[in-house]
């Protein structure tokens, strides 16, 4: 494969996180250097023409939402770095964050200059205490070398960042949730309009972008938009880390091209199933997409393509199962997420959730009934577009995306009164046998 | 109707214990004073998680004087602070055992062995998820997706330590050299160990 890494080349060496390092090998801070000298507005139109998309789980266009970001405001602005990492199947932010840390600093001051903000907040997930710890750590050395701080290269640019530890809720990671945390309140969404760009932190003009997003910005301000565009397909340009888990040989943090089919991912870079298995089915970009089937794995893993595909590509975490996952159970996990992560504030989502949950575990503890197909039907698509975040479809998506491709394993819980695949990796019982 | 009205489970609410008389000892009270000074001075409510923590580290959990002492360094009333605290998972307003193992139960665990995880140290420990052992050693709790489904099973310790790749068939094992040890015995994160080892470790490829 001619694809030469750029964002993780030289995570496995020992001290790649290092701010020594990263000077002398990674041509540390010269983005940064280069970008002072440049106008805040041709680094915007530098990013826009590079067509990154955000890395989050939206993929929208970071130029684009940095654009959008108020100018005349007499407002301090924010850049808040999303390191929430919290949808299920994605864990490729806190390699960046822990062993190639001077990256995302140096492009929290880049994305700092180019909005013309001063303040980047990193907003860590709790779990993560000892990712923040490297990270601070290396924040401190970029400080006393002198590249965060007041007069930035003598620029007169200041930039401080900050990073925020989260305490445990998925939630977070939505973008206006984020800043409501970062606030010092529940992580619950805001309505939108205004959006984040017009009144975000304390009000104030803020862009949102996750660590991988940002992570890229030094790249294209040192080696160019074309560079950039040119390494994957049209409108899916740069590098792209991909976060493989489950039934395969080699689960890990893949970085490539999103020319890479969802095949290679899975067969060449994660060393293809365990104990060979069939592969039953594949979820490629965190929990909140749907399913894809064996034969679409010839797509290519970019935004449009999955997409076109049926699926989305989201935060890139490939969830690969074997002929062993019973349907049914898997929507019955993943309800068990949302309904535990539902941060309560539309009752679509709150109270939906929960109805799907209790509906599965009655299936898959071989107590459902006929209608309760139909009834889960009607509680998802009344759940989907219905609530404030995109949170709520992705929640009902599990169910309405098993039942699609896997319908005949829902009615055969009905009929057999029990769970037709109960594989030896699952608890001995079910959860909900009994319960009434 | 013969579904079960669904239980408003958001809105669960217990008050949280009185405790004992509650204030930052001087060291947490000068990095919290510390800590403030990354917002604007107006906007102290952005540190009242950092506030929590502390507290939390203090006391081992939080109880109704530490959430008014929280409040009096936020300033702001206490329904606020227990407002957050209700809602993010990492809090606890009931005492813990030393140890806390967090099992992640979400997919990408689970199709490695989680729930069987789960069930062993049930086993083992005696207490079910959600319990702490009568020695007050270790509470059980079952999360959901940590942020590292390709090191399945993982198991979070208190909120600071990490144990990886925990097969069903190790948990035995792994109790008794917690217990043996202490946090010795824990895996740790992979980046941590095998990088800083120096090198052979597989952050990426
Ligand atoms: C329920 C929910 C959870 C999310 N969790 C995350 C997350 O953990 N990390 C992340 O970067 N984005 C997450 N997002 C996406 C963010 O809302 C937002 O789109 C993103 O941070 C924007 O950054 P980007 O443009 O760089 O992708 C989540 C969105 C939703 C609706
Ligand atoms: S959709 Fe769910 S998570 Fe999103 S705001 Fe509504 S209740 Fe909260
Ligand atoms: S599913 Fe367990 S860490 Fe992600």
């Amino acid at each position: 494969m001619a694809y030469e890494r750029v964002l993780t080349k030289h995570v496995n060496e020992p001290h790649s996180y290092t701010l020594d390092f990263y000077l002398t090998q990674q041509r540390g801070y010269e983005a940064l250097r280069k970008a002072l000298t440049l106008d805040p507005n041709d680094i915007i139109e530098q990013v826009k023409a590079s067509g990154l998309r955000g890395r989050g789980g939206a993929g929208f266009p970071t130029g684009l939402k940095w654009q959008f970001v108020l100018k005349d405001t007499p407002k301090p602005k924010y850049i808040c770095c999303n390191a929430d990492e919290s949808e299920p199947g994605t864990f490729k932010d806190h390699v960046l964050m822990e062993r190639n840390p001077h990256l995302l600093i140096e492009g929290c001051a880049v994305a700092c200059y180019a909005i013309g903000a001063k303040v980047a907040y990193i907003y860590i997930r709790g779990e993560f205490y000892h990712v923040q710890q490297v990270l601070e750590a290396e924040i401190e050395n970029a400080y006393k070398a002198g590249y965060l701080g007041k007069n930035i290269f003598g620029s007169g640019f200041d930039c401080d960042v900050y990073v925020h530890r989260g305490a445990g809720a998925y939630e977070a990671g939505e973008e206006t949730a984020l800043i409501e945390s970062l606030e010092g309140k529940r992580a619950q969404p805001r309505i939108k309009p205004p959006f984040p760009a017009v009144a975000g932190l304390y009000q104030r003009p803020t862009a949102v972008n996750n660590v991988e997003t940002l992570c890229n910005v030094p790249l294209i301000v040192l080696y160019g938009s074309e560079w950039f565009a040119g390494l994957g397909p049209e409108k899916n340009g740069g590098p792209k880390l991909f976060c493989i888990s489950g039934h395969v040989k080699q689960p890990g943090v893949y970085e490539a091209s999103m020319h890479t089919t969802l095949r290679e991912l899975v067969f060449d870079y994660a060393g293809g199933m365990i104990d060979d298995r069939p592969l039953k089915a594949i979820i490629p970009g965190g929990s909140s997409v749907p399913l894809l089937l064996p034969d679409q794995l010839d797509t290519p893993a970019s935004f449009d393509a999955v997409q076109k595909a049926g699926s989305l590509l989201g935060s890139a975490g490939l969830i690969v199962m074997n002929d062993s996952v019973c349907m049914v159970w898997l929507a019955m996990n993943l309800l068990h997420f949302y309904r535990h992560e539902s941060c309560g504030k539309c009752t679509p989502c709150r109270e939906g959730t929960d109805w799907l949950f209790k509906l599965l575990g009655r299936l898959e503890a071989g107590e459902g009934r006929q209608k309760d197909l139909d009834l889960l039907y009607r509680v998802s698509n009344n759940i989907v577009g219905k609530t404030l975040c995109a949170f709520g479809d992705a929640a009902a998506t599990p169910v309405i995306s098993t039942m699609k491709l896997f319908r005949q394993e829902y009615e055969a819980h009905v009929r057999e009164g029990r769970c037709p695949l109960p594989a030896p990796w699952r608890a001995s019982r079910p959860l909900f046998a009994g319960a009434h | 109707m013969e579904y079960a009205p669904a239980k408003f489970h958001k809105s669960a609410r217990t008050l949280p214990e009185p405790g004992e008389a509650f204030a930052f000892t001087p060291e947490n009270q000068a990095k919290f004073d510390a800590y403030v000074t990354r917002y604007p001075p107006d906007q102290r409510k952005s540190a009242i998680l950092y506030a929590l923590y502390l507290a939390q580290g203090q006391q081992g959990y939080l109880t109704r004087a530490a959430m008014q002492h929280v409040a009096q360094q936020i300033r702001c009333t206490p329904a606020e602070v227990e407002d957050v605290v209700s809602y993010y998972t990492m809090f606890f307003t009931k005492p813990v055992g030393k140890y806390v193992l967090n099992v992640c139960r979400t997919l990408s665990c689970a199709l490695l062995g989680a729930e069987r995880v789960t069930e062993e140290l049930s086993a083992v420990l005696g207490i079910k998820p959600g319990e702490t052992d009568p020695t007050g050693t270790f509470t059980l709790v079952e999360v959901e997706c940590l942020g590292a489904c390709d090191r399945a099973p993982v198991v979070m310790i208190n909120d600071t330590d990490w144990h990886e790749r925990l097969a069903p068939e190790h948990v035995r094992r792994f109790v008794e050299d917690l217990r043996a040890r202490g946090k010795a015995a824990l895996s740790g994160c992979h980046l941590h160990k095998e990088q800083g080892a120096g090198g052979g470790g597989q952050g990426a490829r």
